[in-house]
């Protein structure tokens, strides 16, 4: 490889190379894989050991094609383009050496699909009705592993291990915490634990989405659902500033996992397990699901045609203090901020804070010590971060509670307030002399937007149905806005977000169809 | 030498010389009889000079693969600015191979030498010596040696009083066979794995830590300060066929054998003459069946196919096998050759690094049929299948040692199928209901 120093600039544009795969002309950087060059040509040459996040191994030689004047087959992960190359995939050579890997993959795989997790994403089973060998020729008995713990949330099955060394390579490179490795030697190795390591690393539970088959599983979603049972929606972590794409994946309208969902420019392929195992609050079954009003010591169910305008009623003509989540999504605080600016007031929020937990091995990838997923956002739409939500509230202001953390106001605080308006999922204990309670969705069941800690605007889409008359909650913010005459009703998130770029100068220009499934950052970056 | 037998006048002694002396073992001894003079000489010329000589001597590789050594050192770039390392190969794993051990033995100095005058050749200030984890005589006198040459200023920052830096590092392998292999045996001196590397970058691009490396065979870098001193021209003399294969080699004889030991000849020798006249021929009573040349990895040769073969580089490929690294097996007639190459297949299995599918499952599931067919649960169908399979792992693998597995099934098969098909009783495959172990 070529290491002449040539003078470069920070526009240097890299070297194009032309090539052919399949037949198809593709100009690549110099230096890709053919395997990654094969992805811009449309092409998914099979693989095993390679991953995009990771070192190169080399070593499943699934992703094994045929270059025009090279004397052997070569790996594609492990193969630079070339000028003039011409690639064949799915030559009869080709196809019968990686019929070859399969065969051999298999014949001592346990072919348990039907019980196993892995089974309908499973990268074996993919390959394997795409190209592999119908029968195994193996007439003697198969090796037998036992099934190993390797602690935090993985589980080891280890005969159906193919040795890619995926999360050993994730473990040591990204994770930099060497707990795994490859132990013994010829068909007896397997994955192995170093002596008194578990899989405990913040981020260690990437191992199981990095397993291209059944072998590392997810203790928590262990023999919960078969994979095509499962519907999945793109979302964002809620857990923390960083903003993590993840996808919610349910079955029957109940969140049974998340998973990360690539963006090379937040998270790139992986999660960390504190938000991948907590979503079971995303499920619960206590939540408020129609609009409840005061009538003398209860809460009496009413159609939202008739809460709303009771809340307008309240708050006609007051002061209003609005105590936010930074959970919520930017729609749904923008709104909150106008009826703020409409009737005067001020809008705070409180955030949770806990340790931060980085991937070294990945640039400025965290689990932040921010727990929560828009607290950027609600600084740009003019929430205060304050300790008490409620500073500067006076007698006959009213109160409006959006899915804060109630416990940070003062039973004295809530005494002051003329009328306290609850616009949750849940109603608090502390809450139940509220007025009005307005049942709003979670993150899960409404589509959205948060802004992480870099000022990345994010989307994030409806994985579930909300409960019973819940609505989305920028689109109640909206109803009661309009029901003041302040603003109009709206019916698309979408709508909400781009009158926000109209009106908010950070998000100028910027629309759903601009944001798309990578996001954009606030004009004037990083706050 | 014949070590441990007397030596024989076909021989050429070279490396082998002083074999079974016990006095040349030491430091004194060894300057005696013309040690270190290599080296001195070698000092006074400029690493161009010393790479030219060995280039213009024709000495090939004795580990096994035969690439030019001086070729091999002229792609160390002098001036890049980084830490040269050179590697000696003191693995010896090869199944049948014992030459570089008995170097190491009796003539521990002639490898410091060596790597002394490779490491100068190549710029690099550091040598290691990976020596095989078993070999434990050899490392304790390699050990001594190379303390004896450090004691005697020999290495060190001044190397023999030139000023010139020549460090060398004795490292001791763990006892794996695949650690034989270049790039698994410099991760193994890095400490890792001993897992073989994609290659590129080849060792002279990006070695042991990361740096230009070349490794070299015991048997190779020992020869070395031999053509230092006498020239290139009487190392090129040393030739009795192919003009591509100069000096003198030891072959290591083990087997069904008069007089197993190692012998050093002039490349191009007749290898009938050498196993029946040099190594005595049979044990009484009986015949030659076949011949694994070099080491478990090349392919068996018939006897017809021995006798003819010159016993250089070209030669032994022309008779259908390799030189490889001189580990002459020899198989009598009393010998079931399924049940050897069953066992030569056990142990690729058992020493698969188990990185590439191909090795780690192909060399188990050959294993798994030979020794099926071995016990006479064999059918007509094995056979196919374990051509398939060979077929399956040769070319398609980091390194080589998945191919080594293939080479004597397939070439077992091809010049012995009759003793296969006299151990199968069935055509076809019938599932059989037996205790799983």
């Amino acid at each position: 490889m070529a290491t002449t120093a040539e003078p470069t600039t920070a526009l240097a544009q890299p070297k194009m190379v032309n090539l052919t795969i399949e037949g198809r002309p593709v100009s690549v950087p110099e230096g890709m894989s053919i395997l990654e060059a094969g992805k811009r040509a449309g092409i998914l040459i099979p693989h095993y050991c390679y991953h995009p996040g990771l070192s190169i191994a080399g070593n499943c030689r699934m992703c094994l094609v045929e270059v025009e004047k090279a004397p052997k087959l070569a790996p594609s992960c492990a193969t630079a383009v070339a000028e003039g190359q011409v690639v064949h995939i799915y030559t009869e050579k080709a196809l019968e050496a990686r019929k070859g890997v399969l065969e051999m993959l298999l014949i001592n795989h346990p072919l348990d699909c039907p019980i196993c997790d892995k089974s309908g994403e499973c990268e074996l089973q993919d390959f394997t009705y795409q190209e592999g060998p119908a029968e195994s020729r193996l007439r003697d008995p198969k090796r037998f592993n036992p099934v190993e713990d390797f602690g935090g949330d993985v589980l080891y099955t280890t005969s159906r291990c193919i040795l890619c060394t995926r999360c050993v390579r994730f473990m040591d490179e990204l994770a930099q915490d060497t707990v795994l490795n490859v132990s013994e030697r010829g068909d007896r190795a397997l994955i192995g634990k170093f002596e008194g390591k578990e899989l405990t690393h913040a981020w260690a539970g990437n191992v199981i989405d990095l397993c291209p088959v059944g072998a590392l599983l997810s203790k928590d979603s262990l023999n919960k659902a078969r994979s095509w049972e499962l519907d999945h929606a793109p979302s964002i972590c809620p857990g923390c500033s960083q903003g993590c794409n993840i996808s919610i994946d349910t079955r029957d309208n109940t969140v049974v996992r998340l998973r990360p969902r690539p963006n090379e420019n937040v998270n790139k392929y992986f999660m960390c397990d504190v938000g991948r195992l907590d979503y079971r609050w995303i499920n619960r079954q206590d939540r408020v699901e129609v609009p409840l009003m005061r009538r003398g010591e209860a809460h009496v169910a009413a159609d939202w045609d008739i809460a709303i305008p009771a809340t307008a009623a309240l708050l006609d003509g007051k002061r209003v203090f609005v105590a936010a989540s930074p959970n919520l999504s930017n729609e749904a605080l923008y709104l909150l901020s106008r009826l703020i600016r409409a009737n005067g007031g001020a809008g705070a929020f409180t955030v949770a804070v806990g340790p931060e937990a980085p991937l070294p091995g990945v640039d400025d990838l965290a689990l932040r010590a921010e727990r929560a997923a828009n607290g950027n956002g609600a600084d740009l739409l003019g929430f205060r971060r304050a300790a008490s939500p409620v500073e500067g509230m006076a007698a006959g202001d009213v109160l409006i509670v959006a899915e804060a953390d109630a416990s940070q106001i003062s039973p004295e605080q809530l005494a002051l307030a003329s009328a306290i308006i609850v616009i949750g999922t849940t109603l608090p204990e502390t809450l139940r002399m509220a007025s009005i309670v307005l049942p709003i969705a979670n993150y899960a069941e409404e589509e959205g937007t948060f802004t992480n800690l870099r000022g990345r605007v994010q989307r994030f889409f409806q994985a579930k149905a909300a409960p019973g008359m819940a609505r989305p909650s920028w689109w109640v913010a909206g109803d009661i806005l309009a029901a003041l005459g302040k603003g109009d009703a709206y019916y698309l998130a979408s709508e909400v977000f781009s009158a926000m770029a109209a009106d908010v100068p950070a998000f100028a220009g910027m629309s759903y169809d601009a944001l798309g499934m990578r996001g954009l950052v606030v004009s004037g970056g990083a706050q | 030498m014949g070590y441990p037998f007397p030596s024989h006048a076909g021989e050429t002694p070279v490396l082998s010389k002083y074999f079974g002396d016990k006095d040349a073992i030491s430091l004194a001894g060894f300057r005696k009889r013309g040690g270190y003079d290599g080296l001195q000489k070698a000092l006074s010329m400029t690493p161009a000079e010393i790479v030219d000589v060995v280039k213009a001597s024709g000495l090939r590789g004795r580990g096994g693969a035969g690439f030019p050594t001086g070729i091999k050192w002229s792609f160390m770039k002098p001036g890049d600015g980084k830490p040269h390392y050179l590697c000696c190969n003191a693995d010896e794993s090869e199944p049948g191979t014992f030459k570089d051990r008995e170097i190491m033995r009796w003539t521990p100095h002639a490898l410091v030498e060596g790597c002394a005058i490779g490491a100068y050749a190549i710029g690099a200030e550091t040598a290691y010596i990976y020596i095989r984890g078993e070999f434990t005589e050899p490392l304790v006198r390699m050990r001594d040696a190379v303390r004896e040459a450090y004691d005697a200023g020999i290495l060190g920052k001044n190397a023999m009083g030139t000023g010139k830096r020549i460090d060398i590092v004795i490292h001791k392998g763990a006892g794996a066979y695949i650690c034989g292999e270049e790039t698994a045996m410099m991760n193994s001196i890095e400490g890792r794995r001993g897992n073989p590397r994609i290659k590129p970058p080849f060792p002279a691009v990006s070695g042991v830590f990361a740096q230009p490396t070349t490794i070299n065979n015991v048997e190779t870098l020992a020869a070395v300060p031999h053509i230092i001193v006498r020239g290139a021209e009487w190392y090129k003399g040393l030739c009795l066929s192919s003009p591509k294969s100069t000096g003198s080699k030891l072959f290591s004889v083990c087997g069904n054998i008069a007089k197993p030991g190692n012998y050093e000849v002039t490349l191009g020798f007749s290898f009938k003459d050498f196993l029946y006249d040099l190594c005595g021929g049979p044990l009484p009573g009986r015949t030659f069946k076949a011949v694994i040349p070099g080491g478990i990895s090349v392919p068996i040769q018939t006897m017809e196919e021995a006798e003819a073969t010159k016993m250089d580089y070209e030669g032994f490929v022309e008779q259908g096998s390799m030189l490889g690294s001189g580990g002459v097996i020899v198989f009598d007639d009393q010998q079931n050759m399924v049940k050897q190459i069953a066992r030569a297949a056990r142990f690729f299995a058992h020493e698969s690094c188990a990185q590439c599918t191909q090795c780690r499952e192909g060399t188990a599931w050959t294993t798994k049929i030979m020794e099926r067919i071995r016990d006479g649960e064999g059918t007509h169908e094995d056979l196919d299948t374990l051509f398939s399979i060979a077929d399956n792992m040769t070319g398609k693998t980091i390194c080589v040692l998945s191919d080594s597995c293939a080479v004597p099934v397939v070439s077992g098969i091809n010049k012995f199928r009759s003793e296969f098909e006299a151990l199968i009783k069935k055509p076809t495959f019938h599932p059989v209901t037996a205790a799983v172990a």
